[in-house]
């Protein structure tokens, strides 16, 4: 009986707790135990809100992400300039749109300036047409569908385009790669996905490249891989094109080793993280090329700063989504610089002015390559791909 | 006044203070609203809640009223929001009213989910066992698989609609016209919906199903339905018309849940099939079950409750769903404590003895 008891206090203490959670949400946000220990909250501070995948299957990308941010704004605060930044507890949004939405409604209310995500594509289309609505300047690291910014003039990328990464990847397995057997394998309820397949292989028909196999699988069959590999592998291809993110692609290099099919493996910038996956052999990794942006073994000192900054508070490599927060942050940094704008401004304003100067700046950055990323009005970022190999355990360039 | 009240019966009573929370509910929430002491987090939360409140409803028709269980409700939500969204978006030109579009959104939602429901239950209402069960969830994912293939899009000449099974069809191969606009583009889902449904659409469409509902479980029919569930062979040897009993019942359940697909689709601007997956069938049912089975009132907190509970969570970052499953199994076990359910009984029994007397005299 008394057990009972206890239980039912129990029951009933946690929906306080719920409650009381509740009731802090509304409340005031200067007490957002995230953000005091590390960054130095002034009033005239710049909000910037995260919103990517904390836990969940893209759980990779999204914590690089929010720790990169992290990094950046410490870096910017540091500077001690006339600019702040506030870096507003981490939403998580679990790579789901509705969840998303309501990270982002969450953002809002603890007054949210600028938005640094979504890390995905998906909940990005949920997402962007709320920041467009709402005037909220919007700059996404890693969400890289062309419908993220067709139509919304308050969202920048600075990742490539899927059409653009496509078509790379297509110009580049066609210049490195002597006569390509090539085999797709791509899920086909995902954007991303679809995106750079469509793209890929409208650019190997136009230039007479061998597509000798296309696979599907959705988000109930990205567990077992074993039809398609096969299907790959009695097709004859050499090559197998992977436009999807490290969660599956993990489990296709396990299956394809324990088939003995080793073809050459090509991966987007999806496929990074996939030395870090949990539960994967990384040595199966080996000889996998991938394009990317970043890669971590970069001799520049940028690179380097950045990821022995990484490395020192979060025990990792960091991989190219957090790469291109960092540059998000500093890219906000300079736009923020160039218009002239304050943190006391109201977050329309600040959208408004930032809008019109960002065709017009250049910034440098991990992710750039040493030349200089430059923005159109539409939202696209122009910057070069590389493509690198991983070779023990590290991306080298070919 | 007071005579009357004694005089109805205490299901009478529950049925209309579950109304009357409902509509009061509705009430606060707007005078708080309108005096802007409602966060954007709770605005944004208010459309899906009630969303999630009629495909609570209408799943405890078809599990706790009708006794089957329907491991594929979330496939009827996206049969009613896919065909919502088309109607919603191909009529944009011709009705501007954003209001009428929605509500025939909404009456198309539901007539599609519910001929899809009527096809489902068919042969499966007329046999014995778990086959609904069965059947449901892999409907469910059957579905989701189709609207991955389909291909929709609007121009002046019509509708355009392909089924891109093999993999080759595109946008393109619709042959739309300049000024076409596509609306379901295969596995990328519905994007660029114009985002027209409102909470007090909403709170309508809550209310419909509560009176539809609850009038359907105290009719003729309802007491056919849970003499079918309680048990079988009784309610044949009586004479009732088993197959048809269930399928209203389910067909009803089906409708509904169309019907709140409909607004769901209708509140974000990009939805995909991938999103009304097996998980949001088990999380609608977790709602029933932890609302109580049969107990519609109970699913319309419930589903209000656990909605919101992530969302309140947030604090806990992280750990938020760690919690979350840790209340969920608390909830559970505390609704089953016998101390509980005996002080619920007695509760009851005070209500319901003047009833049953009343019951004797006549």
């Amino acid at each position: 009986m008394m057990k009972k008891k206890l239980l039912a206090l129990l029951t009933a203490s946690v929906m306080v707790l719920s409650l009381a959670a509740c009731g802090g949400d509304s409340g005031t946000t200067d007490d957002t135990s995230g953000t005091d220990d590390s960054t130095e909250t002034t009033a005239t501070a710049f909000k910037i809100g995260v919103i990517g995948p904390l836990t969940g299957d893209a759980a990779i990308y999204g914590t690089c992400v929010a720790n990169s941010t992290q990094i950046a704004v410490e870096e910017i605060n540091a500077l001690g300039g006339d600019i702040q930044f506030e870096l507003l507890t981490p939403a998580d949004d679990v790579n789901d749109a509705e969840t998303s939405v309501n990270a982002y409604n969450n953002l809002m209310d603890q007054g949210m300036q600028l938005l640094v995500g979504t890390v995905t594509t998906q909940p990005g289309l949920s997402v962007f047409p709320l920041t467009n609505e709402d005037r909220l300047f919007t700059i996404t690291p890693s969400a890289s569908g062309d419908d993220c910014i067709e139509g919304n003039d308050t969202v920048f990328q600075v990742c490539f385009t899927d059409s653009n990464q496509g078509m790379r990847s297509a110009q580049y397995i066609d210049e490195n790669f002597e006569d390509p057997q090539i085999a797709i394998i791509y899920k086909n309820d995902d954007q991303y996905s679809i995106g750079i397949h469509d793209n890929f292989v409208a650019e190997a028909e136009s230039r007479g490249m061998s597509i000798v196999y296309e696979g599907t699988f959705n988000n109930s069959s990205a567990t077992d891989f074993n039809v398609q590999l096969t299907a790959a592998q009695a097709a004859g291809a050499d090559l197998l094109f992977l436009p999807i993110y490290y969660s599956p692609a993990s489990i296709i290099l396990t299956q394809a080793n324990a088939m003995g099919y080793a073809p050459t493996f090509f991966g987007v910038d999806g496929m990074d993280g996939i030395l870090t996956a949990k539960g994967f052999d990384a040595s199966l990794a080996e000889g996998v090329y991938l394009l990317t942006p970043f890669a971590a073994d970069a001799e520049d000192e940028l690179t380097q700063n950045f990821v022995t900054t990484y490395q020192e508070q979060y025990g990792e490599i960091p991989n190219q989504f957090g790469a291109d927060a960092y540059d998000a942050v500093y890219t906000l940094y300079a736009a923020i610089q160039a218009a002239g704008v304050t943190a006391d401004m109201s977050a329309a304003d600040i959208c408004e002015a930032l809008i019109e100067v960002m065709p017009t700046i250049s910034v440098t950055g991990l992710t750039s390559a040493g030349a200089e990323m430059t923005w159109d009005s539409n939202g696209a970022v122009s910057k070069d791909p590389t493509a690198v190999v991983i070779r023990d355990g590290a991306y080298v360039t070919p | 006044m007071r005579q009357y009240l004694k005089s109805m019966k205490t299901v009478t009573k529950v049925d209309f203070a579950t109304y009357l929370g409902v509509i009061l509910a509705f009430i606060i929430v707007t005078v708080c609203q309108s005096m802007g002491l409602l966060n954007r987090s709770m605005t944004g939360m208010l459309v899906p809640i009630c969303c999630y409140v009629c495909m609570a409803v209408s799943l405890n028709l078809t599990v706790g009223i009708l006794g089957e269980l329907s491991l594929g409700h979330a496939g009827f939500m996206s049969v009613g929001a896919f065909s919502g969204i088309v109607t919603a978006m191909s009529l944009q030109s011709a009705i501007p009213n954003d209001l009428v579009r929605m509500i025939l959104a909404l009456i198309v939602g539901a007539f599609f989910a519910a001929v899809v429901g009527f096809i489902v239950g068919i042969p499966v209402l007329r046999l014995r066992g778990d086959y609904l069960a069965i059947v449901t969830l892999a409907f469910g994912e059957i579905i989701k698989d189709l609207i991955n293939c389909l291909l929709v899009g609007w121009d002046e000449n019509g509708l355009h609609i392909a089924l891109n099974l093999d993999g080759t069809k595109s946008m393109s191969s619709l042959g739309l016209t300049e000024n076409g606009i596509e609306i379901i583009k295969g596995a990328q889902g519905a994007t660029g919906n114009a985002r027209i449904a409102t909470f007090t659409v909403g709170f309508v469409l809550v209310m419909i199903t509560l009176i539809v509902v609850l009038n359907l479980v105290r009719s003729r029919t309802g007491r056919a339905v849970m003499a079918i569930r309680d048990n079988r062979i009784a309610a044949e040897s009586v004479g009732l018309n088993v197959t048809k009993y269930k399928l209203t019942a389910f067909v009803v359940s089906t409708a509904l849940a169309g019907a709140a697909g409909a607004l769901f689709g209708l509140n974000y601007s990009n939805v995909t099939a991938a999103q009304f997956d097996f998980n949001t069938s088990i999380l609608v049912l977790v709602y029933v079950v932890l609302g109580g089975l049969g107990n519609i009132w109970g699913s319309v907190v419930a589903a209000t409750v656990l909605y919101i509970l992530p969302e309140a969570l947030r604090q806990f970052s992280d750990y938020r769903m760690l919690v979350y499953a840790i209340v969920l199994i608390l909830v559970m076990l505390a609704t089953n404590n016998p101390t509980f359910k005996a002080i619920f009984s007695r509760l009851r029994r005070k209500d319901d003895l003047p009833d049953t007397a009343g019951k004797e005299a006549q």
